[in-house]
């Protein structure tokens, strides 16, 4: 029996699973964070840069998707958040703006700026991108501080229905350490991704064995950080929603006790992190595995997309208000109605299709690894 | 704060116009070059010609480069909803929110996944295989436009909703009479076609320059050829729907209709002006003065295209705000005072409902429902204090419509003189014709630009028709964070342009690859 409850699940389900793959693409980003590190010449720049804009519309799209998806389940978020933390999906918005003309254009004649420029413009998107993605999703377990009274409509001078509770607009997020915590463990995240992908697809030994190194700086750092974040909030006190009278409240280990009421998410969140563990260390013992990325890349959607659910699933908060709790997000009190959640139900089940027309074309692309040579052969490479 | 300070509502819309007619300035070229390029290369694969190769690889590159500036400005117009139109995305978000959502899955990801096979393909699969990753690209670039464009035709023509007094939105009732509405269907078609023809003006131009270098000759003259067709068809197809468009906006919108065609006072068996010019000391519907400096009329061709009824009553902006006259489907039309009267007595009841919810008083609850239901059809009128902001600034639509509808009368023209010419072999000696089609490159984005300034500054002041006007749309921002990101956005956009160009440019003049 399909109920309203259960299509707001499914579409929570479908956001965490596109945040879960947002994650996992934007590996683009963090290579692109490395094109000034991890090469030493033009030809291995070039060939960074060609491997890695031949995926970064994926990334691109994903995150567009995101944005649509959430806007179509949960449109109070998508009022609240989007309207009221202006300046911090701002941010986010200029680093893939200056992103998405950098690889057309930065070898093309007449380009104005010359390739620095356009090369620049990709290691922001890289670093910026990916650390303030981390820190808007944090706010998803730390909370924001708005107010949403949806009877303001008929205050015929002032119809507001969300505001932001302070002049920061999205920037009082940089102000919370865990939100700090997960920006930086993602931006490390994405680096090791894209090292790991280097690896796979790149036939270069000196690229490779760099990356291989490489890995070390970046998958530490990102293991570390992303430890203290889960750690820090599964010991925390979380928003629990009571699910008759919809009254928010705060309850101590919430997210670790969602995690224990829900095992299957527990399990796939643990089967998700040792992915990762797993594409990482296997890559560091031995120097002819290069098949890490595929394994943390599933690990990633897995581990993110648990994550996710335990913030929106067992009655909890996904997008709390503090210190208005009353006015915190929930799947049931921002969702879409049931007739479009039914109806964008529907379209969903395009997704298979377009996975498996993804999955053709790669298949089609991909059938060596990429060397500077193809780069030089490319009539249209970057 | 107060939110409806003006400037707030002002910088908003700007914010959003620039954002909008920047995305506007790529988007064209890319629905119309993707089809051309297209056709030639599905004219290479069945002929095995290397030329019709070498042309398609020509254009895409140049597809390529406007295509990455296009998805760099349209990524913030999806956002701008939310961050912008904060009120607008939980109040209709419900209906809009879906297209978004459904265009995202349709067709971005289509085309992120055949574009890289169409650059980057070409040694790596099939010639059967390339040429599907081409139409499935430009396929994809088209079921974006659809969906974006359903959306749009929505907020003009709202239906297939219900007002839910509990979660105070609109919900969506009717999935298939919002994507099949005759306002989305048109505006699809209209707009669509219409890009059709900026990409064959673009390629006749660029053609053009070609001969007159006498360079790259076969190449020109076969590009020339297959942009004429499909512009001449296009140009047709564009009249046509442009009747359509003109049409629903007569029997939906009638406010912008009168800017259209800048009636003050309505009648029966009403002329079309396709020539005139406005008297500028005009300033009120009020005032006695005569609208027109100079103009040249058609009698009682607008009441037959309005209504397709030559004796028929085509209300101008007075009759529309005083009402009384007899509406297409027989009811007196309500004046604008007593609309907004209505209006705001359906905003009250909608408070009043809630508080007799939260109150528990179901009775009472009762009797404020069915009478916001009652009111609810002029709902947006109660946020709107005066009958002078129910008006568009009218010389600007007014001289956008007559404008871009004398582009396209001149564009059929000059697409049947080149097909004529390229027919009879004489374009290489025409050198007039050729000077003429390049220097119309600009003026098919001219009319482009102008077609959305008629349909969004005509619609003023409203974001969703009757339904919600902007100044209730915006979100709880301040006018000074607005004013940052505009000339943020300004100055990235602009500079990302004059790039564009020059990349553009220099392509050309490089010319098509030799193999």
């Amino acid at each position: 029996m399909i109920t309203y409850s259960f299509l707001q699940h499914y579409w929570w389900f479908l956001i965490s699973l596109l945040s879960g793959i947002l994650a996992f693409l934007l590996f683009v980003q963090g290579g692109q964070s490395m094109l000034f590190s991890l090469s030493k010449t033009e030809d291995e720049k070039r060939l960074l840069v060609n491997a890695l804009g031949r995926k970064w519309e994926f990334t691109f799209t994903t995150l567009v998707t995101f944005g649509g998806a959430f806007f179509a389940s949960f449109p109070l978020f998508y009022s609240t958040s989007f309207g009221g933390a202006y300046w911090v999906w701002m941010a986010i918005l200029f680093c893939f703006i200056i992103q998405a003309v950098s690889y057309e254009f930065q070898t093309k004649a007449g380009n104005v700026f010359g390739v620095k420029t356009y090369r620049s413009f990709l290691f922001v998107n890289g670093l910026l991108g990916t650390f303030l993605i981390g820190v808007a999703i944090a706010t998803f377990f730390t909370g924001s501080d708005f107010i949403v009274a949806k009877g303001n409509i008929t205050q015929q001078l002032a119809p507001v229905i969300s505001s932001w509770g302070n002049e920061w607009h999205g920037l009082d997020a940089l102000f919370t350490v865990r939100n700090l915590i997960l920006g930086v463990a993602v931006f490390f995240l994405a680096r090791s991704l894209a090292l790991l992908f280097f690896v796979n697809r790149l036939n270069h030994d000196v690229l490779e064995a760099r990356s291989r190194k490489f890995l070390w700086y970046n998958a530490i750092p990102f293991v570390v950080f992303f430890l203290i974040f889960v750690i820090w909030t599964l010991f925390s006190d979380g928003f629990t929603v009571n699910p008759t009278t919809g009254v928010v409240s705060m309850e101590k280990y919430k997210y670790f006790t969602n995690f224990i009421e829900m095992p299957i998410v527990l399990v796939l969140f643990l089967l998700g992190v040792v992915a990762v563990l797993t594409g990482v260390i296997g890559t560091w013992i031995s120097a002819t595995f290069k098949s890490g990325i595929w394994f943390a890349g599933v690990g990633t959607v897995v581990t993110v997309c648990s994550l996710l659910l335990t913030a929106g699933y067992n009655n909890t908060a996904y997008y709390p208000a503090t210190p208005n709790l009353q006015s915190s997000l929930t799947i049931f009190n921002s969702s879409s109605s049931e007739f479009t959640l039914n109806a964008m139900s529907l379209v969903s089940l395009f997704i298979p299709v377009v996975l498996v027309y993804i999955f053709i074309a790669w298949r089609a692309m991909e059938k060596k690894r990429i060397d500077i040579d193809d780069v030089n052969a490319d009539d249209h490479a970057y | 704060m107060n939110l409806l300070d003006a400037s707030l509502v002002d910088w908003s819309r700007a914010q959003f116009a620039m954002t909008a007619m920047y995305h506007w300035l790529f988007v064209p070229l890319t629905l119309g070059l993707g089809l051309i390029m297209s056709v030639m290369e599905t004219l290479y694969v069945k002929t095995g010609n290397e030329a019709w190769k070498k042309a398609t690889k020509f254009w895409m590159t140049l597809f390529g480069v406007n295509f990455a500036i296009g998805v760099a400005t349209g990524i913030i117009l999806e956002f701008e909803f939310g961050t912008n139109w904060s009120n607008y995305s939980w109040f209709v978000g419900d209906i809009f929110g879906a297209p978004l959502a459904i265009e995202a899955i349709l067709a971005f990801f289509m085309e992120a996944t055949f574009i890289s096979i169409m650059f980057f393909g070409w040694k790596k699969v099939s010639k059967k295989f390339h040429l599907a990753s081409t139409w499935l690209t430009v396929l994809g670039v088209t079921i974006s436009a659809l969906w974006i464009l359903v959306a749009n035709a929505w907020m003009q023509f709202p239906v297939g909703m219900n007002f839910n007094p509990d979660t105070v939105r609109n919900e969506m009732i009717d999935f298939w009479s919002i994507l099949l509405s005759p306002v989305a269907v048109n505006k699809f078609l209209h707009t669509v076609i219409s890009s059709w023809v900026v990409g064959s003006l673009f390629v006749v131009g660029v053609s053009a320059w070609f001969i007159l270098k006498k360079r790259e000759i076969d190449f020109a003259l076969k590009s020339i050829k297959v942009a004429a067709i499909i512009g001449l068809i296009s140009t047709i197809l564009v009249a046509y729907t442009g009747d359509g468009s003109a049409y629903n906006v007569s029997q939906r919108q009638p406010m912008k209709l009168a800017a259209m065609e800048g009636l003050y006072k309505g009648k029966y068996n009403m002329g079309i002006v396709p020539f005139g010019i406005l008297n500028p000391e005009k300033k009120s519907y009020k005032d006695s003065l005569n609208p027109y400096l100079f103009k040249i009329e058609i009698p009682t061709m607008l009441s037959l295209l309005a209504n397709r009824d030559a004796n028929s009553f085509v209300p101008g902006i007075k009759d529309i705000l005083e009402g009384g006259y007899i509406t297409q489907n027989g009811n007196i039309a309500l004046s604008f005072d007593e609309k907004h009267a209505r209006g705001k007595a359906a905003i009250q009841s909608l408070a009043d409902y809630r508080k007799a919810v939260a109150a528990k008083d179901t009775a009472a609850a009762k009797i404020h429902k069915a009478a916001l239901k009652e009111n609810y059809a002029q709902f947006g009128y109660g946020y709107i204090d005066k009958p002078e902001k129910m008006i568009p600034h009218l010389p600007t639509v007014y001289y956008s419509f007559h404008i871009m509808v004398m582009l396209g009368f001149y564009f059929i023209l000059l697409f049947a003189l080149l097909l004529y010419f390229s027919s009879k072999k004489k374009i290489e000696k025409s050198k007039w014709l050729l000077w003429v089609g390049l220097l119309s490159i600009p003026l098919g984005y001219v009319a482009s630009q102008l077609g959305w300034v008629v349909a969004e500054v005509g619609r003023q002041p409203w974001a969703i028709q009757d339904v919600l006007p902007l100044n209730a749309a915006i979100s709880n921002i301040s006018t000074y964070s607005v004013k940052i990101t505009f000339f943020l956005f300004l100055v990235l956009f602009s500079a990302l342009l004059v790039a564009e160009i020059r990349i553009m440019l220099k392509q050309i003049k490089k010319g098509p690859a030799v193999e």
